[in-house]
């Protein structure tokens, strides 16, 4: 390497160390400011009560009425399920309604179904591509909404739970309704504003002017698609949604038109869930709890990031064989101005946080890298989702309390309270359905492509894949592997939009969201229902560095154990067939 | 909450946005007063007089953005940029595989990459020199003026915007 490589690299590798370290300092004190929100204290964002008052009395709530943890789901649940209608009658509708200056045409039913679907559920999937596939007005008012609702549901959830973990006993766990409305008013509708303004100030267009055209240099006639995006991309990475506003996500140019909006975009979407950490140990007045869940989850980020940067780096050893150079790394995919270093590290971080939205192209990223992003997925729980990242995270806490627990002869307990059968039952079930919903319907996948590769289908299995062999394979895997992890990205070159994957992901969306919302809050219930036993003695602490390696090692075991015959048969197979 | 987030963001940022340059519908570029592009949107340059831009999985279509998604394995995908390496040395006598640098025989993420390093737009200056009749200092003068370095000099690869790039070569004579 000449000295202007390493030059060259430096600033690459400079570049993503500072949009780690920026993520931290905005992090830790923004979440001191969540946790006053949440724990109704007076912040800085009070001028926003007028707006929340408003929208409590359209909506007929009694913003200072506590619910049970089951009247509480129950107001989830319901909720989602309205917006879910909503959706999808609005994108079978969209091509004959107005704000369409593109004339794109309506959803078929499955597509909307699984698009309706996936934005409810904060996935973002998608099986279409934004220029072609939406309006203006669905772009709007069914994405660009769900994105908001979405990332408040999961917070909300998120406090729900954090309640029981405070000292009193209640059968009540707060209101879902005023934690979702304050989560939009005051902490993703404000930063989106920000976010959105500077990349529309760094050329993300944001005017509803359709499609144009011009003629090239060289002669071609091209057409543009242009359209409301800015906002859109702030909330698709503050709410770590990542549903792409254009098809090719936040690789195309309009979407992250330069390294200062992706270092934007990637401090976006890493942030809440770190500012939900901190929130969390700041409205249980345990800070360092937070720290230690915080140590857990960035020792998992590096082991999962460092790798990928330097397989990214390396290139592809088959582009090397054909003889030419790779200075800037693998290149299939990728944006020359983001090069490959904040590719990989973005690449991670979407993964392992649900955000799902990216800067490359995942189907041609190095298939060790692939493995990494899978497993960020399916752990789902290195910050993981906004709020959502931490619920995912409960499980394994729950089942690491119960272990160790019994491996120092202890009654097993969290906060002041017993961990018994019935929620490390729940937990139990949470963490192995993954591995069902994943695993199961890759087998049915494979197995069709197989056995009818020309079924009389729209889309043949045998045309679903774009990659032959065990890489074909890792299509397949990645996609159930996002769907279940609620995540979003895909290895796009898989052939998608059809009823098979619509109809089969859509159902994973469902269950991969909820059961893993539904339980926590479940547990949580029941835990804040017992009796508060002071710390004593013959309490095991759970914020100290050797229960957070315990938990570490349930999350290694429990993930990285369950997932292997699948890994080693997708990318792990490609990455030894390639040395 | 529908009217907050569906009607009011967007417009606000919309609104705003009309200050931002192109006035958040996108920044042209224009030669002569006739507009001959978007100033992030790439576009494909494959003549030999001009500084030819990445190979693109959906041809620049610039309302269909793709990547190829092309696994790293793929027999075919390989046979691709091997074409691509052999067409690339039939264009650019004398130049050697080795120094051919994988951006220019690999299709970007969006299919609409705007940019080149700037390795890969000064292998091309032997070829357009020849075609053009202008000194291969003078080309790589050009290359350099057009760097744009990391940002703030600190993050970041350094890159050369393609479309703006062929602009100032035309403007030379």
């Amino acid at each position: 390497m000449t000295t202007n490589d390493s030059i060259i690299m430096n600033t690459e590798l400079l570049g993503v160390v500072v949009t780690y370290l920026i993520t931290l300092l905005l992090a830790i004190p923004l979440g001191k400011v969540v946790g006053r929100i949440f724990r109704g204290e007076p912040n800085a964002l009070d001028f926003m009560a007028p707006v929340e008052r408003f929208i409590f009395r359209i909506g007929g709530v009694d913003a200072s009425r506590d619910m049970t943890w089951k009247e509480n789901l129950v107001a989830l649940l319901t909720i989602n399920a309205v917006w879910f209608v909503y959706a999808f009658v609005m994108l079978i509708a969209q091509g004959g309604l107005p704000l369409n200056p593109d004339g794109n045409p309506s959803m078929t039913s499955d597509l909307a179904f699984n698009t309706a679907i996936s934005f409810m559920v904060n996935c973002d999937l998608q099986h279409y591509s934004g220029e072609s596939g939406l309006t203006y007005l669905t772009q709007l008012g069914v994405i660009n909404f769900l994105m908001f609702v979405s990332a408040a549901t999961g917070i909300a959830a998120l406090v729900l739970v954090v309640r029981a973990f405070l000292p009193e006993k209640t059968n009540l766990s707060g209101n879902f309704y005023v934690y979702f409305t304050k989560a939009i008013t005051r902490i993703l509708l404000p930063a989106s504003l920000v976010v959105a303004l500077i990349l529309a100030f760094n050329g993300a267009p944001a005017s509803f002017d359709g499609k144009d055209q011009f003629i090239s240099m060289q002669g071609d006639t091209v057409n543009v698609s242009r359209g409301p995006a800015a906002g859109l991309i702030a909330i698709k990475h503050l709410g770590t949604n990542g549903g792409g506003y254009f098809g090719a996500n936040s690789a195309h140019p309009l979407e992250n038109p330069n390294y200062l909006t992706n270092m934007v975009e990637l401090i976006g979407q890493v942030m809440l869930p770190i500012v939900m950490l901190f929130a969390l140990g700041y409205m249980i007045n345990r800070k360092r709890f937070s720290w230690i869940v915080f140590g857990v989850m960035t020792s998992g980020f590096l082991l999962l990031v460092i790798p990928t940067l330097i397989t990214e780096f390396h290139g592809n050893p088959a582009i090397a064989k054909l003889g030419v150079m790779q200075p800037t790394g693998a290149m299939e995919g990728k944006e020359v101005r983001f090069g490959p270093l904040s590719s990989a590290y973005w690449s991670i971080v979407t993964t392992i946080i649900s955000t799902g939205s990216v800067n490359s192209m995942h189907d041609s990223s190095m298939a060790l890298s692939g493995t990494m992003q899978l497993l960020g997925m399916m752990t789902n729980a290195f910050y993981g989702g906004c709020g959502v990242g931490f619920l995912n995270y409960y499980y394994y806490l729950i089942i690491a309390v119960f272990i160790s627990g019994l491996m120092v002869g202890r009654t097993p307990e969290l906060f002041g309270r017993k961990v018994e059968a019935r929620e490390i039952k729940i937990a139990s079930m949470v963490a192995l359905l993954s591995t069902l919903l994943v695993k199961g319907g890759v087998a049915i996948a494979a197995w069709l492509t197989v056995n009818y590769p020309n079924a009389d289908w729209s889309v043949k299995p045998s045309a679903w894949l774009n990659n032959p062999g065990y890489h074909g394979f890792t299509e397949m895997l990645y996609e159930f592997t996002s769907a279940n992890a609620n995540n979003g990205s895909g290895f796009e070159g898989l052939g998608d939009n059809n009823f098979f994957w619509n109809f089969s992901t859509g159902i994973v969306l469902i269950f991969g969201r909820f059961i893993p919302i539904i339980g926590p809050v479940a547990i949580a219930g029941l835990l804040a229902d017992k009796k508060f036993v002071p710390q004593s003695a013959g309490t095991l602490p759970t914020d100290t560095p050797t229960f957070g390696l315990m938990t570490f090692a349930v999350i290694i075991i429990i993930t990285a154990l369950s997932f292997f015959p699948a890994l080693a048969l997708g990318p792990l197979a490609e990455y030894f067939s390639l040395k | 909450m529908l009217i907050l987030l569906s009607v009011i963001y967007p417009l606000v940022v919309a609104g705003i946005a009309k200050l931002a340059p192109g006035g958040g519908a996108g920044e042209t570029v224009t030669v002569n007063g006739k507009v001959v592009g978007y100033a992030r949107i790439g576009q494909k340059f494959t003549e030999d007089r001009y500084f030819n831009s990445r190979p693109s999985a959906v041809d620049y279509n610039a309302a269909g953005s793709a990547g190829s998604n092309k696994g790293p394995s793929n027999p075919d995908y390989l046979k691709t940029v091997q074409a691509r390496i052999d067409t690339f040395l039939v264009h650019n006598p004398g130049v050697q595989k080795t120094d051919i640098p994988a951006e220019l025989v690999t299709a970007s993420g969006s299919g609409l990459d705007p940019d080149l390093s700037p390795a890969a737009a000064k292998i091309q200056v032997r070829r357009i020199a020849k075609v053009r009749g202008i000194t291969d200092d003078r080309l790589n003068q050009l290359i350099d003026e057009q760097t744009k370095g990391p940002l703030l000099g600190l993050f970041g690869p350094s890159t050369v915007n393609v479309l703006a790039l062929n602009v100032a070569l035309d403007a030379l004579k």
